[in-house]
């Protein structure tokens, strides 16, 4: 028990990130028309490529050739993640606008 | 974990950028459920990443060390973005869900690498430590984001191959089991490896570990219908976010924290709601019902079914009031939207008001006729929502049904034994006439027999979506 608490104490500002963004994240979408479930879908996923900045802190700091090759690897695969993502949203979405007119 | 730093401007100039990243990427998901507002939000939230991405290649630090390796960076972002933006402007509409697939595999293929390069070096340094086991935040961190992103990693891919038709489905029974001893075993894996002594250099847990949460992510999708890959591309995206959020725990990363965690608490949002509109529980669609029982509805036997002929079709589509048409994924597939959208100009010019029906899971995804309709610049107004849409369907005319099966089945109403009963579906037969355009009388995507098909009201017209419209058309404009 006791070490559960050291390591709420220890973690704490995470914790709290982590508890506020969940709420937040739930209220944010939480009135979204089903027209825009797969925009939306594809928009959280272009998000969600921001785990690239991980990669690029693992490669920047690689210190044999086996983590820099990993390394560059997964920047190419973060960076699909959040190019890719947010033009296939943008594509969807540049036809929504279209229609209005 | 996160040490104590000293002041420079640079990091402080690095912690405001994940700051003002963090705050893009909550207006920019807010924006993105607003039709209005969504293309702009999409792109606040891709200019947080921006700054985030080049304000840690800028000013990030580890122990006094900036970011090093510099060039090879640069090529890496050049080569990911140059082929994530072909594939995306290349990509038709209709191949857009399977799109988002891989990219969300991608991101958790990322996430899993970076724990996986993480790990040797965290055990290196507790062995060195003399540290006892590798509980802690750290350990933590980097065995969920390698399981969680390799889960994700591989069933995106499964999900892929199965939206594009290169996959089957495997719903053996035993899959259920097996898929959950393997739930079982990466969970009790997790722990064992948290608790082990740390050795430098014994990388074999990891690896396995590894292994097996790749495995697990086929198991998972495997057994799960093609119809509701939606959900699992849904479900998979928050555990990508999940997974980001762990390197964000990980490296005491502000920005990849919220990132994740938003997407992974907003998509699991976004997951239920998606298996709302088919008025069905997350657990249903995972465990997977769907199929299973699909083999009970035999009533179709026997039955006869109408077939109406093209210049009848026409006849009775020019000289009606109100059309609705009900579109569906095979529509998309057969390219047909654009005539379609031809098929109602055309009768909106004898003035026959047409409009579109669309049911919440039309097409592959959620949304996705909307979207494809929209390619074909069908004015937003005639795209109509289920619940309008069936409350005038006791003074419409005819309803069209092209491509679609499933969405206007009724057994989702009359039949308690049918895998999509309670489903809501659009009421075509309120309608005056049905016409039920299709290939063949081979059953919809979910495999479940379609009774509306042998009604009295309605009459089928065979052939493919595109071709039979075209016909349609030039039968309509020779009257």
């Amino acid at each position: 028990m006791e070490e559960v608490l050291k390591f709420f104490l220890e973690y704490k500002d995470m914790i709290f990130i982590i508890t506020l963004s969940v709420f937040l994240g739930i209220e944010v979408i939480s009135h979204v028309p089903a027209v825009l479930h797969t925009p939306l879908m594809s928009g959280s996923n272009a998000i969600h490529g921001v785990v690239i900045i991980g990669a690029i802190i693992v490669m920047g700091h690689a210190e044999s050739t086996l983590s820099l090759i990993l390394g560059f690897i997964a920047v190419i695969l973060g960076t699909l993640n959040v190019v890719g993502g947010f033009v296939v949203t943008d594509r969807m979405l540049e036809m929504f606008k279209k229609k209005k007119k | 974990m996160e040490t104590i730093q000293t002041f420079t401007s640079e990091l402080s100039i690095l912690e405001i950028s994940y700051l003002v990243a963090s705050v893009l990427f909550i207006l920019g998901l807010k924006k993105l459920s607003h039709p209005a507002t969504a293309r702009a939000g999409n792109l606040w939230a891709a200019a947080g990443m921006a700054a985030a991405i080049l304000f840690t290649i800028l000013f990030h630090q580890k122990e006094g060390q900036p970011i090093g390796n510099i060039i090879w960076i640069v090529v890496a972002l050049a080569i990911g973005s140059f082929i994530g933006w072909y594939a995306s402007i290349k990509v038709k509409m209709t191949a857009m869900p399977q799109m988002v697939s891989i990219f969300n595999g991608m991101g958790g293929a990322c996430a899993a690498l970076i724990s996986l390069m993480e790990f040797p070096k965290m055990q290196n340094m507790l062995a060195a430590e003399g540290v006892g086991n590798m509980l802690g935040g750290e350990g933590i961190a980097i065995l969920l984001g390698l399981m969680i992103g390799g889960v994700s990693f591989a069933g995106s891919m499964i999900a892929f191959g199965k939206l594009d038709g290169r996959i089957g489905d495997i719903k053996h029974p035993v899959l259920r089991i097996v898929n959950l001893t393997f739930l079982v075993v990466l969970l009790v894996a997790l722990f064992v490896i948290l608790f082990m002594e740390p050795v430098a250099g014994n990388n074999l847990p990891i690896y396995l570990f590894a292994i097996a949460a790749l495995i697990y992510g086929v198991t998972f999708v495997m057994p799960i219908g093609g119809a509701d890959m939606p959900v699992v591309i849904s479900l998979l995206n928050s555990f990508t976010g999940v997974a980001a959020a762990m390197g964000g725990f990980l490296y005491g990363n502000q920005a990849m924290l919220t990132g994740g965690i938003l997407v992974g608490s907003s998509g699991t949002i976004l997951t239920i709601l998606m298996c709302k509109a088919m008025n069905r529980s997350l657990m249903n669609v995972i465990i997977g019902a769907f199929g299973v029982a699909g083999a009970a509805g035999t009533e179709a036997e026997d039955k006869t079914v109408k077939e109406i002929s093209l210049s009848d079709a026409a006849v009775l589509l020019s000289y009606s009031q109100k059309i609705y048409i009900v579109p569906g994924y095979g529509l998309a597939v057969a390219q047909a939207q654009h005539l379609c959208h031809e098929l109602d100009n055309l009768l909106a010019g004898k003035g026959v008001e047409v409009k579109y029906a669309i049911h919440p899971v039309a097409g592959r995804m959620p949304g996705h006729m909307n979207v494809l309709l929209a390619e074909a610049d069908v004015p937003y107004e005639k795209l109509v929502e289920m619940e309008d849409a069936n409350n005038e369907m006791g003074n419409t005319d005819v309803v069209i049904v092209i491509g679609a099966n499933d969405v206007v089945n009724p057994a989702a109403e009359d039949d308690p034994s049918s895998p999509i009963y309670g489903m809501p579906i659009i009421k075509a037969l309120d309608a005056k006439n049905v016409i039920v355009m299709k290939r063949s009388m081979a059953a919809g995507y979910a495999a479940i027999p379609n009774n509306l098909f042998y009604h009295p009201k309605n009459r089928m017209l065979f052939g493919d979506a595109k071709a039979t419209l075209q016909k349609l058309v030039a039968e309509i404009k020779s009257l």
